[in-house]
């Protein structure tokens, strides 16, 4: 029984989730937490039930600007890589500028975007993309460049164009590293978009947060904590199968190594 | 521009393929380095030339030199009567990894140099299924090539460089990460491939038996720098089957090609060392 579970992977999760608040529930009982200070997941259920429209509308606030960030940051990410991997001059101007401005933590950039930008959307949006933008960046250059050497001298003597090399070639062998990129990057644009919220907003999930730390409405916190958890693991599930479907082939070499791993044990 | 049909052909009098004194030396810190010197090669339509040697001689040097990949520093490369400057029309390029593209079914990769030259891939594909049919791929054009064996990996890329009927075939030590079984299977199928019809082809290999087995020339190189130490006429009958291997004829031959590894110290164990055995 216990390894069937363990065997359908799905299932494994729910329990897993399952288990976790059943544990939290008992504690918070047993315990006599107060709700100002740990509310069980009972009651953030309850909490959740009294406005979920106003709750959702919240969510795809939220969701709207890590959207957008995550969007921006993927199409200027990937141009921005394709140029440091061809022009010398950009990879020593853009590279190491990209490379120095990690080092700064982007959420410190945020009241900035807000003197910029205003207090609307634009200026999360901005946070959410920058904080984004670098693990694209950095990914795709990597795959972009383990191009292999062969295959594009291969291509050069069937009279193949530049061109031709960066569709056929360079940009399929960067996928898996690029999807390795998104993966980290959609959680952090996520960051960003509350980031920018929790500086100044009227809207979204983050401002929820922050506004009922006010009041110590602790339910409505965590009521919020919890639908960003199942917003980032949705996010990134999104972006695993979004691989799965434009890569087969890695996947399934994935696969096909873990089979072979398993089989060796 | 477009990589079909045959080269310029007023090439009655001359040689196909002439090398004449090419030598390449790599710039470095600590002073030149000469990868080749002084090479004078010709080689005629039709020709199948092995390039036997060991690691450092050169020889895929001298490949890329003739696929225009890299260029020589003193001498020159003329094929079908014009020298080389970027990759030549006609030519078809099989190296040691089979650089097949993971993300393409087999008669995809196949197909990639119609592709590349914008030609129609209806029309090709008829060809590149027969020349799967030929290889033993039958059947296999549409998986991909990680589902293959590495000896059915190089066929798809060997189908690959036959595509649109190269004059030029170049092959960079192909079978040289193939485990031995496969090796000779693979030896035996592309002596048939090319006596259907007879392409010049540059074979470069470390294998003494493989270049015998194969070539009319066997061009042996001697390493640092990479110079043509002696050219071995092989004329045994063809088709040639594997047991030619065992007779006195090609024993001779490949008696011939030690030696001269022997005498350039590639290989120890002449007559002359003393063998030493590990203890």
């Amino acid at each position: 029984m216990m390894q069937n579970i363990a065997s359908n992977r799905p299932a494994m999760i729910a329990a897993v989730i399952v288990g976790f608040f059943l544990v939290w529930e008992l504690a918070c009982d047993l315990l006599h937490v107060p709700n100002y200070f740990l509310p069980p997941p009972s009651a953030i259920f309850k909490e959740f039930l009294t406005a979920p429209d106003w709750y959702l509308q919240q969510c795809l606030y939220t969701l709207l600007t890590t959207m957008l960030g995550f969007g921006a940051a993927f199409a200027v990410g990937l141009i921005a890589a394709i140029g440091i991997t061809y022009s010398k001059i950009l990879e020593n101007t853009l590279y190491t500028l990209l490379v120095s401005l990690n080092s700064v933590p982007k959420i410190a950039l945020a009241p900035l975007f807000i003197i910029w930008l205003g207090t609307g959307v634009n200026s999360k949006v901005a946070v959410s993309f920058l904080i984004a933008l670098f693990s694209i960046v950095i990914d795709t250059v990597l795959g972009l460049r383990s191009a292999d050497p062969d295959a594009l001298d291969l291509l050069k003597t069937m009279h193949g164009s530049p061109m031709q090399a960066l569709i056929k070639i360079r940009i399929p062998t960067a996928l898996p590293h690029m999807f390795a990129g998104m993966k980290i990057s959609i959680s952090l644009a996520l960051v960003g978009a509350i980031a920018g919220e929790f500086v100044a907003s009227q809207e979204g999930l983050g401002w929820v947060i922050l506004s009922a730390q006010g009041m110590f409405q602790t339910t409505r916190v965590f009521a919020a904590i919890i639908l960003l958890g199942v917003m980032g693991t949705v996010l990134f599930f999104l972006v695993d199968i979004a691989e799965r479907l434009v890569c087969p082939w890695h996947v399934s070499h994935r696969t096909a190594e873990a089979k072979a791993m398993a089989q060796a044990h | 521009m477009i990589a079909v049909g045959p080269l310029p052909s007023n090439t009655k009098d001359q040689s196909f393929v002439q090398i004449r004194k090419a030598g390449k030396t790599y710039r470095s810190k600590r002073g030149d380095v000469a990868a080749l010197k002084d090479i004078n090669l010709d080689i005629a339509m039709s020709e199948f030339v092995s390039v036997l040697g060991p690691s450092g001689c050169g020889k895929s040097t001298l490949l890329r030199c003739l696929a225009g990949l890299d260029h020589p520093t003193s001498g020159e490369i003329l094929i079908g009567g014009q020298k080389v400057h970027s990759p030549p029309d006609g030519l078809g390029v099989v190296f040691q990894r089979d650089v097949l593209l993971e993300w393409r079914t087999v008669i995809e990769n196949v197909l990639l140099p119609v592709e590349v030259n914008r030609m129609n891939r209806r029309e090709w594909e008829p060809k590149a299924l027969q020349l799967l049919d030929l290889l033993g791929l039958r059947g296999f054009e549409g998986r991909h090539p990680w589902e293959l064996s590495g000896g059915m990996r190089q066929r798809v890329s060997i189908c690959r460089a036959l595509l649109m009927n190269p004059t030029l075939l170049l092959m960079d030590e192909p079978f040289g990460a193939l485990d031995a079984m496969t090796r000779d299977d693979l030896n035996v199928e592309l002596q048939r491939v090319w006596m259907a019809d007879e392409k010049t082809v540059f074979f470069v290999t470390h294998s003494i038996t493989e270049a015998i087995f194969l070539a009319d020339r066997v061009v042996v190189m001697s390493p640092s720098p990479g110079q043509i130490a002696d050219i071995i006429h092989v004329d045994l009958p063809r088709p040639r089957d594997l047991a030619i291997r065992e007779t006195p004829e090609f024993g001779l031959l490949s008696r011939r090609a030690r030696t001269l590894f022997q005498e350039m110290g590639v290989i120890r164990g002449g007559r002359g060392d003393k063998l030493r055995v590990a203890s």
